[in-house]
Order: structure tokens, then C-alpha cells, then sequence
């Protein structure tokens, strides 16, 4: 087995990680029974970030690999990312500079469906 | 004759490690187009809450508890390979299989649920990316739990013991994309 894994293996406490997940898990289930719309944003979105940090550091031993690893996975999800920052205007807006959407001018003039 | 995905390592890692980082890389595209596309949908869709008030958070969390937990049992298991012990590896894969069909057990009662209440693929476009998303990551589960159980067939006798941290670099990979299904299609009503 590889150096990289015994280091992990002596580095980390995985039952400690798991015990902080469960809490961090707890936080964000009941942290949107507050009703304050930025709290619910913290606690589901910004938890779910950091879950996912300790996740690829001390289970998937992210940190222990060769940066280009990190680079890779990083370009994937940038060059993810440009392209719906692309595509985004074409989704979240019904009309811009010189075009419109059709179906949602024809939806305008009959009941909503969704 | 050993195979060259554990016995090459021009990039500074064993290639079979480096061929679960491309597969990883892969699937970030896969699901991260899925899920941005549905967060831009869901922002200019604010109404979509009322069909998001319809998911269950108590069993999206249950599973988000089991996925963690079979996590923790996939690493354990890397542990376990690490200092030579094959059979306790293979064990903890076990366990990670369990913590697999537990959460497709939550996952099909859920779908069982919403899909008598008159919830399905073509009800409206929340619905069909919260099947289209959880339907692919069930896949992924499904897929795991089956490579989990070839690798523990070969751990439980000590051979090619670094199959072990693959498979659960890839189980991790899974847990990671459920850890954001949770608050995009539970949590955000």
C-alpha cells in the first residue's frame, strides 16, 4: 500500500469526521425551520460545502495527492461552470437584446401550467 | 503477472488511481451540468417551491445519514487495507453494501410515495430533474455496491488490496453529490 495512504491512515481520525458530518447534518435540516430565508441559505448551502470539503479531505485523501489531481478535478468543474454561465441568460431570462421566447409570450396570454 | 494499473506509475501516482480521478472528473461534469441546470431553473421558477414542499426532508435526511455512515465504512475499510488486514476490508465493504441497499430501500419507498400522490416524470419539469437526479445518483449506488462486492471477493483474501481505496474514492465521489441533492431538492422549499 502506498506511503500516501499510511500517512492518511495516522493523519486522520475518520470516526471524529463522520461524528462532526452528523452535527453539520443536524444543523442543516433544522436550520431552515427558522424561516429566515439567509440562515436557510447558510445552513443548506454553505454546510453542504463545507460537508463536502471535509469529504474529498479526509475520506477521499484530496489533499494528499499530487496538486495536478486537485487542478483536474478544479478545470472540470470551471470549464462546468463557463459553459452554463454561457447558456444561463438563454434560461433565466424571457427576453434580451434583440430576441425574445416565444413560448413564453404565448404562455403569457393562457393560464399557467406550473 | 501483475496488471500495469498498479504497477506504472508515470504520474507520480498508481495508474488505477489515476484512472479513478478521471472517472470522478467525469462524473463532476455529469452531475454538476444536472445540477446547475436545475439551479437555474429553480431561480427563475421561484413557484417550483410548492412542488419542492412535497419532497420529504425527515427521509432525505435518513439518507443523507446513511450515505455518511457508509462513507465512514468505505474509509475504515481503506484503513483496514492499508495495514494488510484483507478480511476486516472485505467486512467493511459488507457494511458499505448494507448502508447501499438501505438507502435504495428509503430511496424506493419515497418514490413509491410520491408517485401515488399523482408526483411523477411528466407532472412538471421540478419533478422530472428530481427523478432525472436522484434516478442517475441511484444508479451510481447501484453501481458501487455491485463493484464493492467484486473488490471485497478479492480483499477477503488478501489480494489486490488497493482496489479498496478506488472503490471508495468513487463511494465518496457519490456521497459528495448526494450531500448537494439534499439541500437543492429537500431543503430549499
Amino acid at each position: 500500500m502506498s506511503e500516501h495512504a499510511e500517512h492518511a491512515e495516522h493523519d486522520t481520525n475518520y470516526v471524529k469526521i463522520w461524528a462532526i458530518l452528523l452535527c453539520l447534518l443536524v444543523v442543516s435540516i433544522l436550520g431552515p425551520f427558522l424561516g429566515i430565508k439567509i440562515v436557510t441559505l447558510f445552513t443548506a448551502f454553505g454546510i453542504a460545502l463545507v460537508k463536502a470539503y471535509l469529504v474529498a479531505k479526509n475520506f477521499m485523501h484530496l489533499n494528499l495527492e499530487p496538486r495536478f489531481v486537485v487542478y483536474l478535478l478544479t478545470t472540470m468543474l470551471v470549464f462546468m461552470l463557463l459553459f452554463f454561465a454561457g447558456v444561463a441568460p438563454d434560461v433565466m431570462k424571457n427576453e434580451g437584446s434583440g430576441w425574445v421566447k416565444p413560448a413564453v409570450h404565448v404562455d403569457a396570454q393562457a393560464p399557467a401550467h406550473h | 503477472m501483475r496488471p500495469i494499473a498498479n504497477t506504472r506509475s508515470a504520474t507520480g501516482i498508481p495508474t488505477g488511481r489515476l484512472a479513478i480521478w478521471w472517472v470522478v472528473a467525469s462524473e463532476i461534469v455529469i452531475f454538476g451540468g444536472l445540477l446547475v441546470s436545475y439551479i437555474m431553473y429553480r431561480i427563475a421558477h421561484p413557484e417550483w417551491s410548492e412542488q419542492a414542499a412535497n419532497t420529504n426532508v425527515w427521509l432525505g435526511g435518513l439518507n443523507t445519514f446513511v450515505l455518511l455512515t457508509s462513507s465512514l465504512s468505505a474509509v475504515l475499510a481503506h484503513k483496514a487495507a492499508v495495514e494488510g488486514d484483507g478480511p476486516k476490508a472485505a467486512k467493511l465493504l459488507y457494511a458499505t453494501c448494507v448502508g447501499a441497499v438501505a438507502f435504495l430501500v428509503v430511496k424506493s419507498f419515497e418514490w413509491t410515495t410520491e408517485i401515488t400522490h399523482g408526483y411523477t416524470i411528466t407532472s412538471n419539469t421540478f419533478w422530472s430533474f428530481y427523478y432525472t437526479a436522484t434516478g442517475l445518483h441511484g444508479l451510481h449506488v447501484i453501481a458501487g455496491a455491485i463493484i464493492m462486492l467484486i473488490v471485497a471477493q478479492t480483499a477477503k483474501k488478501n489480494l489486490e488490496l488497493h482496489r479498496v481505496e478506488l472503490i471508495g474514492i468513487y463511494w465518496h465521489f457519490v456521497d459528495i453529490v448526494w450531500i448537494f441533492l439534499f439541500p437543492l431538492l429537500y431543503i430549499a422549499k
